[in-house]
Formats: structure tokens, C-alpha cells, sequence
């Protein structure tokens, strides 16, 4: 029979999970929207959020200084990459952008793993939401409860960012139609280094508070960036609303099929997928013509 | 000289110098301390790249999802050799490829649905999707983790002696074999009809399709064949390995095939094969020779970023580029001590190019009819077409007869182009029939109008740009010759009946016969738009739709347009849309005028010359009030 606990728990775990693949996917999505640049970095860019963190909190103790560290570090990272790299591939065919970025990700894996080890890494929650916390007869980690609400507020910064801001809405505009904002005088170039430094930040923070729940590998990234792909074509290139939804909804098959067989969770996801893709080939809130 | 030309002219070169190494390797890289394992290793990962070289290289998609194909075919073929009690080692290596390749055929049904940017997601999402069903579902038949050993080598019992190929050395004749058999097979489909339609669908998919090839269906054969390629790699390596390690599968696998064959180049089929042997000598040489450990990634992954960054075409682009190089200044020299004797070969050219347009015979379309089909070739009834509350074209009526010549003018925004692209089934009408040569072709596709005989040349030049103009040419006649889609993967281009008439044809018609083996991007404006329109007429249309085919050309250009366009009308229907009113007076026999998305007027050119209705649209009410008082 069906154990309620359990599947409530689950419920809780798919969530957590869901919003950490949200931010995640959003910034991935923005990217590629903005720049038309599919950035498979972008796991290690979450990896490297972690580890950036792991080495403030262990420099400081504290937590708080680890996140704004790593999320910082990795706006810094972006910009710096897009600026050296990046910008010398939007004339090239995409074949070309994602070589380069794949390249660049393995380059990042193994310099975290020459530095590191591939031994594990853990960062602790901070003290503030440490311990359990019990909701309703169910018994929750509280940094795991905690962790659902510092997502949304990302979450939410991020959405005020793109649809408050005069940024937001020429990256907006960015996603519909780059060549156009550039002719009416925009300097597309310094909006998709910004754009660039956002999302590699949005993975770099995602990194460091999903780090007390995991322990931090290099090769962590690899599986996120796959889930990653999923959530994006569910919700659809280029949209951040998208991303949130397919976010939450890969989180969901993946923690729900878990209670029944972990073997199964992937291939649940993949026929989620598949069913997007044959009903609506633009995912669930993106485009036509988008991709 | 180019350097594929160089090569793929002398028939049997490249088979022959691949034959001669791959007999070589073992007698001379051992004085250079190669490891037998490493060689083996480099022949079944340069095997597993030459299928993938043709779905990447030369069709232009980047999957990231080859592993799937290279397990599935490798751990078909082990279970059948371990646990099934299979005895033959080839023909499990044969069941693993075709099992791979029908695997291939399913994903390929899928992931094809969506192109680019998704394509290479999709294909990363099923090869981690394929990891995990082997580690999990299908752990008893696969050993999930363990893997499957015990895989025997395969024997060859020639009677008197039985040969075995067991590891290193010893399996390296069975191998190199097989590489062989792949790379003759690969060659071949690389020089055939499908080969050039695959190079075509890498430059311009969209063009593809509408010069009348089923691009769907030859994306699939490219999918189809990697995944092949894979499956026999994957079979090899348990062989090799007498034992199939489960990380086959795995992401990884993926990503080193691709970056091997973007070390070693893309399009050139030996590129995985170089770029395999590169990184393995490498991985040994940073990791024994330097001691770096696992640093030897970071190293490869760091050399494979510069090598996408500054050499765009890999190690055989860059020594091809250094050939060409090195071949234009040998043919620079000799040809300054011929300059001086006289006539330029280029004006040579021209004045020949024009001698031909001269007497060129106009090719005749040779499409069948419906029969007993006497009516108008095509009639066009309520015809409309909106984006949401934007009315592009609204309630047409068009009939154009057997053998005319239409004019189509309007001005900017009257919703031209739109009508065309319904015309040639680009745009799917919001209501309304069309009916070509008494069919109704409303809602088909672009590619099977384009086969019943209707095409258009494009507005915005859609050529392919890496290929030169004969092989543009060859690209569209192919589609005429061979229909929409044939697996002549096997035949050399040059067996395809009829095909170097029909493209000299055409070349002497739009007068590029000077210019034939000249890549589109050195070619000048003109010329450019003239290809385009050779495009379309090397599918030998029976209505044949011209967008504008003088926009931007100069005065003297648009002269020799015309009278070309003349030529080209015998025995051929057109119409043609262009802003350049005095050559369209001059040509067709009747003008419609369109306005805002309606017919305003047709009527022979002197009609529309003298209709108020016309100078008004053009010139506007004011004009017009001033000249009626």
C-alpha cells in the first residue's frame, strides 16, 4: 500500500528539488534565449558555485559569507568568459558554441578535481537551520524546508530582475529578437555579458545552498546538467516561466518515481519528455521559433 | 588544387593509402614504442567516429548522445557471446550493429523531430536515459555494474590452420579488417547521391527540402548509419577487451567521440581516427611519460578548447588548409610565367560562357500530367492567409494558363511573398485551394510540390554556400532525377543516369558555365542570384515562381537577367514577382497587381500601364486628384 509519509515526503523532496532545477534551468534558458548560446558549462558552473562556497565557509565559518562568496565569484566568472571566450563564438555555427562550451566545462570539472580531489566535499547548514523540523506528522530536515524558501527568493529576484528592470526588458526583448534591440541602439554585446554573468550566477548560487543538502564532487554537475536539458525542453527554450514550471515538474517524476524505483526515475522523466516533444514541440510555455 | 580533389579524383587513392598504413601499423609502430593495446583501442574508437563523422561532419548534427548506440550494439553482442552460448564472435558482432542500428532508427524518430539547439539536448538526455537502464532494469542481462565478461575473440578457420585473433597484436589483423570494410563502406556513402544530399542538408536544410528532397528522411539514414557504426564499435570493444565494461554506456563516451573528432576534423571521415590517436598517445604520454596523473584530462580538455577556438577544422583541416596553401603558391608561380603570354583565362572564360548562352537548347520540363489534364496549370481559389489579426492575403482568385508568363507587381507589403510561399506549399493557407495541373496540392509540402513540378527561387539567396556551383546544381538535379528520397547509398554520383547533362544544362542556361567549380561565397552578387534561379530550374519545374529575381542587381546585370529569363520561359510556365516594372512590361504577357493582400487589377501590361487603380496604388490619392481636374 501506499505510505503516506513517505509520499509526502517525497512530495516535499521533489519540490526542493524541482525549485533548485528551476533556478538552475532559468538561468540556463536566459542564456540561450539571449545569446543563442547553449552553455554545457553550465553543470560545471553549478559545481563550481559549490566548491567556491565550500572554500569561503571554511575560510570564514560562516555560511552567509559562503553564499554571497560563491554567488558573487561566479558573476565575476561569467562575465569573465563570456568576455574571453564566449564573445568570439556568436558568429560561428552552433556545432561550434557547443564544443566550446562543452570543452570549457571539462576544463572546469578537472581543474576543481586537480585542486580538490574527487574525494567528497560537505558544507554544513547554517546553525540558524540546522536540526528537524516536523510538519504535520511528517519529519523534514529544516535546512531542506529553509532551502525551498531561499530558492524562491531567487526565484523571485530573478523574475523582478527580468520583468522590473530596464535590463529585464531589453533581455526580454533580447530572447524575441537580439538583432533587432541591437539596431535600436542597444549595446547587445555589454547586455549579453551581463545576461552571461546572470545565469552563470544563478547556477553558482544554486550550487553553494544545494550544498549542505549534497556533498560537493566535481563530476556533480554532469547528472544537473542533463536534468537540466529536460527541464528546458518540458518548459520550453527561451522561457523563464517555462523553466520554473518544468523545473517543478521534473523535481516531482524524479522524487515520486524514487519512492517506487529509484531505477525508474530517469526513464519517467524521459517519457515526460518524450510526450512534451510529441504534443508540443516547443515545450510547455516556449515559442515556436525560438530554438 | 583543392585537397579533397586531389584525393577524391584519383579513384581507389585513399582506399589504397589506407589499405598500405593500416598493413604498415604494426611493423612500424612498434619502433616507436605503440603500445598493440592502444593501437586496437584507436582502430575501434576510429571505426565508432566514422559513422559519427557522417551524422556530424558531413549532415551537420552534433549528437551527444552516440554512447547509447555504442553500448546497446556492444552488450547485445557480449550477452549473445557470455550468456547466451552464441558461438560465433562475427555474427554477434553483426546482430549487435543491426540491433543498435534499429534502436537508432526508433531514437532517430524522435530526436529528429526537433533540430539544433534541442537535437543536442535530446541526444544528451537519452544517452544518460540509456546509462541508467542498463545499470538498472536490464542489470540481469547487462551485469549492471560489472559488466559482461568472458567476451571471446573471434577465430577463422581457414581448413589446414585456425587462425585466432586473441589481444594485442594477434587482434589487430581482425580489426584493421573491419576498419577497413568501414571506412570503403563510408567513402562510398559519402561520394553517393545521399552523401551530397547529406553535405546539402548540413548547409541549408531549409533549401534542401524545397528543391524536392525528403530531408526528414535522409537526416534519419545519417542517424541511422552513425548508430550502426556505433554498434559494431561497441561489439569490437568487448572483443577487444574480452570484456564489456558497462561506462561503454556512459555520457562520457559521448563526449570523448565528439571531442576526438573535433580534434582529428570534421567532414574528412579519418578524423575521429587521428583525433582518437592524439588523445590516447596523449592520455599515455601525460599520464606515464609526464607522471600528471589524472591531470591529463585537464591538459586534453584545455588543448581540445584552443583547438575549437583557433583551429576550427581540426588537424586534417589545418594540414589540408597548409596543402592548399602550399599548392596555391606552386600554381601562383606557374602562373605568372604564363600571364605574359597573352589572353587571362578568366575573360577566356567569360566571352566562352557567353558563346554557350547563345545557342543553349531551353530544357524542357518532364513532369508527368494528370491525365487528360487540359485545363489551367494552376488556379488558385479564396486564397487567404492570416498571423493572428494581420490579414497577409485576403479571398485570391489567380488562374494561370498552360505556357504563360506572369507578371506579379504590388507594392512593398502587398503580400507578395506570402502568396508565393502558399503557392509552393511553405505556408499552409488559413482558407482557400490550390489547385497545380488540376491537383489539389493545398497543405501539402514544400518537397513534394517541388516533386510534382512546382518551385520557386527565393527572394533572400537560400544556397548552399560551402559547395561550389556544380555542386549546388547537382544537389537540386538529384531531387529531379532521383525523386524525393532513394537509399542509393552505395552508388558513385556519377552513376545517377542523365545527371552531368542536366547540370551542364543548367549551368549553361543561367550562364555559370565559366564559374562551375567556384564556391558560392567567391561568387559576386549576380551570379549569386543567378544560381538561385538555376536552382530552381534544375528541377526542371513545369510552373516555375521567381521572387524578385532582379532585386539588387545592377542596370547591365538586370539586361542579361531578362533576356535569361526570357530563355528560360520556352516551354515552361512562370511567374514572376519583381518591383522592376519596365522589365516585367517587357516580359510577361500579364500583370497581376496586388494590394494590401487582394487582387486589385490583372490585366495585359499596356491595360495596367493606363489603369487609374495601378497609379493610385503606386503613386498614391493626391497624385492622382492632381491630374484628374
Amino acid at each position: 500500500m501506499l505510505n503516506w509519509t513517505l509520499f509526502f515526503s517525497q512530495l516535499f523532496n521533489g519540490l526542493v528539488l524541482g525549485a533548485l532545477l528551476a533556478l538552475i534551468s532559468s538561468g540556463l534558458t536566459i542564456i540561450y534565449g539571449t545569446l543563442g548560446v547553449l552553455n554545457l558549462a553550465h553543470g560545471a558552473m553549478f559545481m563550481l558555485g559549490g566548491y567556491a562556497g565550500y572554500v569561503a565557509y571554511h575560510a570564514s565559518g560562516s555560511f552567509m559569507l559562503a553564499v554571497i562568496t560563491a554567488t558573487l565569484f561566479m558573476l565575476v566568472f561569467g562575465v569573465l568568459l563570456e568576455r574571453l571566450i564566449i564573445r568570439h563564438f556568436y558568429d560561428r555555427p552552433d556545432e561550434d558554441q557547443l564544443l566550446v562550451t562543452f570543452g570549457l566545462g571539462i576544463c572546469i570539472v578537472e581543474t576543481v578535481r586537480y585542486f580538490f580531489s574527487s574525494m567528497t566535499k560537505t558544507v554544513s547548514p547554517p546553525s540558524l537551520f540546522s536540526g528537524i523540523t516536523s510538519l504535520g506528522g511528517v519529519m523534514f530536515p529544516t535546512y531542506r524546508l529553509a532551502l525551498i524558501g531561499i530558492v524562491a527568493v531567487a526565484l523571485l529576484a530573478l523574475y523582478l530582475v527580468l520583468y522590473r528592470t530596464r535590463l529585464g526588458l531589453i533581455v526580454r526583448a533580447g530572447i524575441e529578437d537580439s538583432v533587432m534591440v541591437d539596431s535600436l541602439g542597444i549595446n547587445v554585446y555589454r547586455v549579453f555579458m551581463v545576461v552571461f554573468g546572470i545565469g552563470s550566477m544563478a547556477a553558482g548560487f544554486a550550487g553553494i545552498v544545494n550544498a549542505p543538502v549534497v556533498s560537493l564532487t566535481p563530476g556533480m554537475g554532469e547528472t544537473i546538467l542533463v536534468q537540466t536539458f529536460v527541464v528546458v525542453v518540458i518548459g520550453g527554450v527561451g522561457s523563464f516561466p517555462g523553466a520554473v514550471l518544468g523545473g517543478l515538474i521534473a523535481g516531482e517524476i524524479i522524487s515520486i518515481t524514487s519512492m517506487i524505483d529509484p531505477a525508474y526515475s530517469y526513464i519517467m522523466l524521459f517519457a515526460a519528455m518524450t510526450l512534451v516533444l510529441v504534443f508540443r514541440p516547443h515545450g510547455l510555455l516556449g515559442k515556436k521559433g525560438r530554438e | 588544387m583543392n585537397f579533397g580533389k586531389f584525393f577524391m579524383q584519383r579513384r581507389y587513392l585513399i582506399e589504397i593509402l589506407t589499405a598500405i598504413c593500416l598493413i604498415a601499423a604494426p611493423f612500424v609502430l612498434p619502433h616507436f614504442n605503440a603500445a598493440p593495446n592502444t593501437v586496437n583501442r584507436i582502430l575501434v574508437w576510429g571505426l565508432f567516429g566514422i559513422g559519427f563523422d557522417i551524422l556530424f561532419g558531413y549532415t551537420g548534427l552534433l549528437s551527444f548522445g552516440q554512447s547509447a548506440f555504442y553500448g546497446t550494439g556492444g552488450f547485445v553482442a557480449a550477452y549473445l557471446l557470455t550468456q547466451a552460448g552464441f558461438p560465433y564472435v562475427v555474427l554477434a558482432l553483426i546482430i549487435g550493429m543491426v540491433a543498435a542500428a534499429i534502436v537508432g532508427y526508433l531514437i532517430g524518430l524522435l530526436a529528429l523531430r526537433s533540430t539544433g539547439i534541442y537535437f543536442a539536448m535530446i541526444t544528451v538526455a537519452i544517452a544518460e536515459i540509456f546509462f541508467f537502464v542498463e545499470f538498472n532494469p536490464l542489470s540481469a542481462w547487462t551485469g549492471g555494474e560489472n559488466g559482461l565478461p568472458g567476451v571471446p575473440s573471434p577465430t577463422l578457420d581457414l581448413g589446414f590452420k585456425i587462425i585466432h585473433f586473441s589481444f594485442g597484436w594477434s587482434l589487430y589483423p581482425f580489426l584493421a579488417f573491419i576498419y577497413f570494410i568501414g571506412i570503403v563502406i563510408a567513402l562510398r556513402i559519402v561520394r553517393s547521391p545521399v552523401g551530397a544530399i547529406l553535405t546539402a542538408i548540413r548547409e541549408n536544410p531549409l533549401r534542401a527540402a524545397a528543391v524536392g528532397h525528403n530531408v526528414q528522411g535522409y537526416k534519419l539514414t545519417a542517424f541511422v548509419v552513425a548508430a550502426a557504426y556505433a554498434g559494431l564499435a561497441g561489439g569490437l570493444l568487448g572483443v577487444m577487451q574480452a570484456f564489456m565494461p558497462p561506462d561503454a554506456f556512459m555520457f562520457d563516451t559521448s563526449g570523448q567521440l565528439v571531442m576526438q573528432t573535433a580534434i582529428g576534423g570534421r567532414a574528412t571521415l579519418f578524423g575521429p581516427l587521428v583525433g582518437a590517436a592524439v588523445w590516447l598517445f596523449l592520455q599515455d604520454f601525460l599520464q606515464s611519460t609526464l607522471g600528471l596523473g589524472a591531470t591529463w584530462k585537464l591538459v586534453l580538455g584545455v588543448v581540445f578548447v584552443l583547438l575549437v577556438v583557433f583551429l576550427r577544422q581540426g588537424i586534417i583541416g589545418g594540414i589540408k588548409d597548409l596543402f592548399e596553401f602550399v599548392m596555391s603558391r606552386v600554381a601562383g608561380q606557374a602562373k605568372l610565367s604564363t600571364a605574359s603570354s597573352g589572353v587571362s583565362t578568366e575573360s577566356q572564360q567569360t566571352t566562352a560562357a557567353t558563346n554557350v548562352h547563345q545557342k543553349s537548347i531551353p530544357m524542357r520540363p518532364h513532369h508527368p500530367v494528370p491525365d487528360n489534364f487540359s485545363g489551367p496549370i494552376l488556379q488558385v481559389t479564396g486564397l487567404t492567409k492570416h498571423y493572428g489579426g494581420v490579414l497577409a492575403n485576403t479571398d485570391i482568385d489567380f488562374t494561370v494558363n498552360q505556357g504563360e508568363l506572369r507578371g506579379i507587381i504590388g507594392p512593398n507589403g502587398a503580400g507578395k511573398s506570402t502568396f508565393f510561399k502558399m503557392l509552393t506549399c511553405e505556408v499552409t493557407p488559413s482558407s482557400g485551394k490550390i489547385l497545380f495541373e488540376g491537383r489539389d496540392i493545398t497543405g501539402m509540402g514544400v518537397t513534394e510540390v517541388c516533386q510534382l513540378g512546382l518551385t520557386k527561387s527565393y527572394q533572400v539567396n537560400q544556397l548552399f554556400n560551402s559547395l561550389t556551383v556544380r555542386q549546388n546544381l547537382i544537389i537540386s538535379a538529384l531531387a529531379e532525377l532521383r525523386g524525393k528520397f532513394r537509399l542509393d547509398m552505395l552508388s558513385s554520383l556519377s552513376n545517377v543516369p542523365g545527371l552531368d547533362e542536366h547540370v551542364e544544362h543548367t549551368l549553361e542556361l543561367v550562364n555559370l558555365t565559366g564559374r562551375a567549380d567556384t564556391a558560392v561565397s567567391e561568387l559576386a552578387y549576380g551570379e549569386k542570384r543567378r544560381l538561385e534561379v538555376g536552382l530552381a530550374l534544375a528541377s526542371s519545374p513545369s510552373l516555375l515562381l521567381l521572387d524578385e529575381p532582379l532585386a539588387g542587381m545592377s542596370p547591365q546585370e538586370r539586361g542579361e537577367t531578362v533576356t535569361l529569363l526570357k530563355s528560360i520561359s520556352q516551354g515552361r510556365t512562370m511567374i514572376i514577382i519583381d518591383h522592376d516594372m519596365d522589365a516585367l512590361f517587357e516580359l510577361a504577357e500579364r500583370i497581376t497587381v496586388l494590394q494590401e493582400g487582394r487582387v486589385l487589377v490583372e490585366g495585359t501590361p499596356d491595360e495596367i500601364k493606363g489603369n487609374a487603380k495601378v497609379q493610385e496604388a503606386y503613386l498614391g490619392g493626391v497624385v492622382h486628384e492632381e491630374i484628374k481636374p
